[in-house]
């Protein structure tokens, strides 16, 4: 065999067991730390585990309010969220054509979609926390939105793109006026798409902790006041694992469990549903 | 005579266009058209408040860092202390964990997620491709909560065992790189810190850099492939560099998240505020300050200090990311011009 095709191969053959080791690599770990989760997690979660509020170090508890509370502020998150992304996905989609402010809120858009969630947390602290004097459920759900919002705009956006043309076109035709071309025809038509984006960002706020740190804060207690600190699943995560207390730890990957089992379901439920749903693909 | 007629006629044409064109009556039409301008603006108005947002959060966070702008200046930047006591501080050990912890990331983030796009795009049978690419973005959803705890609990007492004291025996007695592999074998640390970094945005990266590769033209790939070219020489002679840019855009996305992740690395830096140059050392970035410490900052300028370091590092993110998303969006250019 010429020595340079030789050569060749043998690169060619290194490289691709390379990549294919990087891709067991890469699995590796989802397989470790899903194990880890399982192992772990699944001796914590009982029916205790719903139907008693967090204990103090020692006894026995379980996750009731911050169940209930990580719950009632996402939804609350979402409920705010989600019709500013969509009315904004839709000046981006179907009005922005012309001027500075659409390309200019798609820019600012994406860079937000990445931005660190501890400076939202911050961001509400310093306009919502301080001047209130104090943490509360409602800051909670205030951040949470925050995130909300860059990801339901995004989404909104891309599947209202998908909408051919002629469907518009046809609608005003029938001299339907914007606005009801608008809800009417385009919307329902990418309403599979935009549903999705909404479970993807229930998924992407349901673990997230950092911005809740200084807003929501944590309640030990079972509260539904929106108007104080409230108990959340990621930050009684935090505060549990990272305290010496066996029975806490174990509560916490108990949730740990809980959290990511939500996660992998909605981001798997929003992909059938779009997979499925959607006209559009 | 003629003026009775008139009017019949009259109440007739107007009865006949009333049936006729319903909706196009003048008040009708006016109601539809105002309805139309609400619409717009409204739509309008939300656009602009997601513009006004990033515009909020740097004035709050100027606003709320400002005493301690005032107190330190510049020198700030310059300074490793970190003293609530004496209330001194300074941002020089949270930047540098947060810029080595990024950097470990990427060094072991980007050549994996290279692979891993590779294979997805070139090597993987078909029917594979789907399944593996949703499980590399479910890993993408896991929480980043559950990395740090993964790390703290199961990942850093290994390494403490069985990895550090190899890197310390080897690598220790090195003339220059050895003192970063100094001290003892804590498991928690710096390096710790990187490599649960690195997993956390193989995900971002892999994905990014598979639907960039995605976008080079078969014909490109194939033409290369007739004239005899190994899959490793179409990769790396055709496919990167024509996917370059988008490459580094998918790369800097990902730096995006490092720089500012906050749970995995809180649970797994140390949260030491001292200057050492061993990875294995604890330490603290600013997103990990910022978790541990802001609830109990104690005297108006502690927090201050705390929220001019989220002022940092939402600058230094929103640099890399703006970059990122120039170059996504010169590739997305390019590949408009040549289709």
């Amino acid at each position: 065999m010429n020595p340079l095709y030789r050569r060749r191969r043998i690169v060619n053959a290194f490289n691709l067991g390379v990549s294919m080791l990087a891709v067991a690599f890469g699995l590796f770990w989802l397989a470790w730390l899903l194990w880890t989760l399982v192992d772990r997690g699944l001796g914590a979660v009982s029916l205790h585990m719903f139907t008693h509020t967090t204990p103090p170090p020692g006894s026995a508890g379980g996750l009731l309010n911050a169940i209930f509370g990580s719950f009632l502020m996402s939804a609350l998150a979402t409920l705010i969220g989600t019709p500013v992304g969509v009315l904004a996905g839709t000046y981006l989609a179907e009005f922005g054509s012309r001027g500075w402010l659409a390309p200019a809120t798609r820019f600012i858009n994406d860079i937000l979609l990445s931005a660190p969630s501890i400076i939202i947390g911050l961001f509400i602290y310093a306009v919502y926390v301080t001047q209130t004097r104090h943490f509360s459920g409602w800051a909670g759900a205030f951040a949470l939105s925050l995130i909300v919002i860059p990801v339901v705009l995004k989404t909104t956006e891309n599947m209202l793109r998908l909408v051919p043309n002629s469907l518009r076109e046809a609608a005003a035709a029938l001299g339907a006026p914007q606005w009801k071309i608008v809800t009417m025809v385009t919307w329902r038509a990418a309403r599979a798409g935009i549903v999705t984006g909404v479970l993807l960002a229930v998924a992407r706020i349901s673990g997230e902790t950092a911005p809740l740190l200084f807003t929501a804060l944590n309640n030990q207690f079972w509260s539904a006041n929106m108007n104080a600190p409230m108990a959340n699943l990621p930050v009684v995560i935090f505060q549990f694992a990272m305290s010496p207390y066996q029975d806490w730890q174990r509560l916490a990957w108990g949730g740990a469990l809980l959290i990511t089992l939500a996660v992998l379901a909605l981001n798997i439920l929003a992909r059938v549903l779009f997979r499925e749903k959607n006209p559009l693909r | 005579m003629s003026s009775v007629s008139g009017t019949i006629c009259g109440v007739d044409t107007a009865a006949e266009s009333r049936t006729a064109s319903r909706p196009f009556l003048p008040g009708h039409h006016k109601r539809q058209s105002l309805y139309d301008l609400l619409f717009r603006g409204a739509t309008r108005a939300f656009a602009s408040l997601v513009l006004a947002l990033l515009l909020g959060i740097l004035l709050s966070l100027v606003w709320g860092g400002w005493p301690a702008i005032r107190a330190f200046g510049w020198g700030f930047l310059a300074s490793a202390e970190w003293n609530p006591v004496t209330e001194r501080f300074g941002a020089v050990v949270p930047v540098y964990g947060t810029l080595v912890t990024s950097f470990i990331a990427l060094l072991i983030g980007i050549p994996v997620s290279f692979g891993i796009a590779l294979f997805l795009t070139e090597l993987a049978p078909v029917w594979m491709r789907r399944p593996l690419g949703t499980a590399v973005e479910l890993l993408a959803g896991i929480p980043s909560i559950i990395y740090g705890m993964w790390g703290l609990f199961v990942f850093a007492p290994i390494f403490a065992e069985r990895v550090q004291p190899w890197l310390i025996e080897h690598f220790g007695s090195l003339p220059f790189a050895g003192v970063l592999f100094g001290g003892a074998p804590q498991g928690i640390g710096v390096l710790t810190a990187g490599i649960i970094l690195a997993i956390m945005v193989i995900p971002f990266i892999a994905s990014v850099m598979r639907d960039v590769f995605e976008l080079v033209p078969p014909m490109l790939k194939e033409s290369a492939y007739a004239l005899g070219a190994t899959t490793w020489e179409v990769m790396w002679h055709v496919v990167l560099p024509y996917t370059r840019i988008g490459a580094v855009g998918g790369i800097l996305l990902g730096l995006g998240r490092a720089l500012g992740e906050t749970m995995a690395v809180t649970f797994v830096i140390g949260n030491a505020h001292r200057l050492n140059f061993s990875l294995f050392a604890p330490g603290n970035s600013i997103a990990s300050a910022l978790a541990n410490e802001f609830t109990e900052a104690v005297g108006e300028l502690h927090s201050a200090a705390l929220i001019e370091l989220g002022l940092i590092l939402f600058f230094i993110t929103y640099c890399v990311l703006a970059l990122s998303k120039l170059l996504l969006s010169r590739l997305a250019r390019m590949e408009g011009q040549q289709s």
